[in-house]
């Protein structure tokens, strides 16, 4: 399965020889990072540690500072985001694609920023990190996806600089356990989170999100997120930040538009 | 002929296997097979500012299909510069998604008018319909010959 990257670009360098050497820098660092961290090559580095065939200190610094990002997130989420987990086998297995995402769509984002006076929304398997120069210029739209209805958002937030993530079982089914009990959560259609990196804006969505409920509170201690929680029946709850009005799903439309603000909005 | 990127703003895609999308705390493993290769290359280059050409018209791209159904993109076009763009088919549930999709989808709609082309992959959570959303897109900018 491939996900889908996408990066728009505005400003000087849109549509010139530099903005597209830095998008091939983008593919080119995501597909590295794919190689070294991906569960499905048996030479990646990761499958390597899952093996025991290396040790973490013998690992290269990038897969060292993932795995320090893993612990922290294990540590922070109580345990319920994990990239360590026991399989059908009753083996640990070494995961830390949870993280990697994220992370590595951040990074890549970095070659986006070195574009002078160049606005860029990147855009990478349904989690968005972007940034606009000029505080005239208008923020990147973002929608956000109704878990129950894909075809039709719930919320649009205008990103100015940092990143908007989202965990759900819209597209790929069941895929996110609660660490601590090895079960599926329950009362979460779905978790979107708003930070001012992608890295843990990822990884805070899909903490909450495995968490089910108890994310909600947990989502709300959270320094510098706010987030878009929608509960199985369909009701969004707006975390952090002011956001301002958010109608149920089934509201009329005279109870307002969809609108959410992030935290991260500049003026 | 211009992929879609346009003046102001150039909208790249490309599929790369990223993960397969895993999570940490994903299910029991060994339950999804492994992806393909890349699937994808980059799918749109940047391209020399859009000459202001004499095309004009309305150009409906072919029906993308996604998971949920297909999703086809018109764009109008003057002077070789988008005027209007939009989505003669998407897909609908119930009829309570319709008012919500009449907001919705301008989202993305109003954005692509906004940039000239297809600032419209912008979608938490969403990965699929703004995929075919683009693909359509593409497809309509191509038979305008912008």
């Amino acid at each position: 399965m491939g996900l889908p990257i996408s990066v728009a670009l505005r400003g000087r360098h849109a549509g010139d020889r530099r903005g597209h050497d830095a998008w091939s820098a983008v593919v080119a660092e995501l597909r590295e990072v794919d190689r070294v961290f991906s569960t499905y090559r048996a030479d990646s580095v990761v499958s390597r540690l899952d093996r025991g065939e290396m040790t973490p200190a013998a690992a290269p610094p990038e897969v060292r500072e993932v795995l320090a990002i893993a612990e922290r997130a294990r540590v922070e989420s109580g345990g319920a985001f994990d990239v360590r987990r026991r399989g059908d086998d009753r083996v640990v297995r070494l995961d830390p694609s949870g993280v990697v995402k994220g992370w590595a769509v951040q990074r890549a984002a970095a070659h986006l920023a070195a574009l002078r006076e160049t606005d860029y929304c990147l855009g990478g398997g349904g989690d968005v990190v972007a940034r606009v120069v000029d505080p005239q210029a208008p923020a990147w739209q973002i929608g956000v996806e109704d878990p129950r209805e894909p075809r039709r958002l719930v919320a649009r937030v205008p990103l100015r600089d940092g990143a908007v993530a989202t965990s759900a079982e819209t597209h790929r089914g069941p895929h996110v356990v609660d660490a601590r009990t090895g079960r599926r959560p329950t009362g979460l259609a779905s978790v979107t989170v708003v930070a001012p990196d992608l890295t843990w804006a990822d990884i805070d969505a899909t903490a909450a999100f495995a968490m089910g409920t108890d994310g909600l509170a947990w989502l709300e201690s959270r320094p510098g997120r706010s987030g878009l929680v929608v509960l199985d029946d369909g009701t969004p709850r707006v975390l952090g930040q002011p956001a301002r009005c958010l109608p149920s799903a089934s509201s009329t439309p005279s109870a307002g538009m969809p609108f959410m603000s992030g935290p991260t909005i500049g003026s | 002929m211009t992929r879609i990127t346009l003046w102001a703003l150039s909208t790249l895609s490309v599929l790369v296997l990223l993960f397969g999308y895993h999570t940490s705390t994903a299910g029991p493993s060994g339950t999804a097979s492994p992806p393909a290769a890349y699937s994808g290359s980059v799918a749109g280059a940047p391209a020399a500012a859009t000459s202001g050409g004499t095309t004009a018209g309305t150009f409906t791209g072919d029906a993308a299909d996604t998971r949920w159904g297909p999703v086809q993109v018109a764009i109008t076009v003057a002077d070789g510069t988008i005027t209007d763009v939009q989505v003669p088919e998407y897909p609908t549930g119930n009829p309570k998604d319709e008012e919500i999709n009449q907001y919705a989808l301008p989202v993305l709609i109003q954005s692509t008018l906004d940039a000239q082309g297809g600032d419209i992959d912008m979608v938490s959570g969403a990965t699929v319909t703004s995929v075919g959303y683009q693909e359509s897109l593409q497809s309509a900018l191509d038979q305008a010959g912008l």
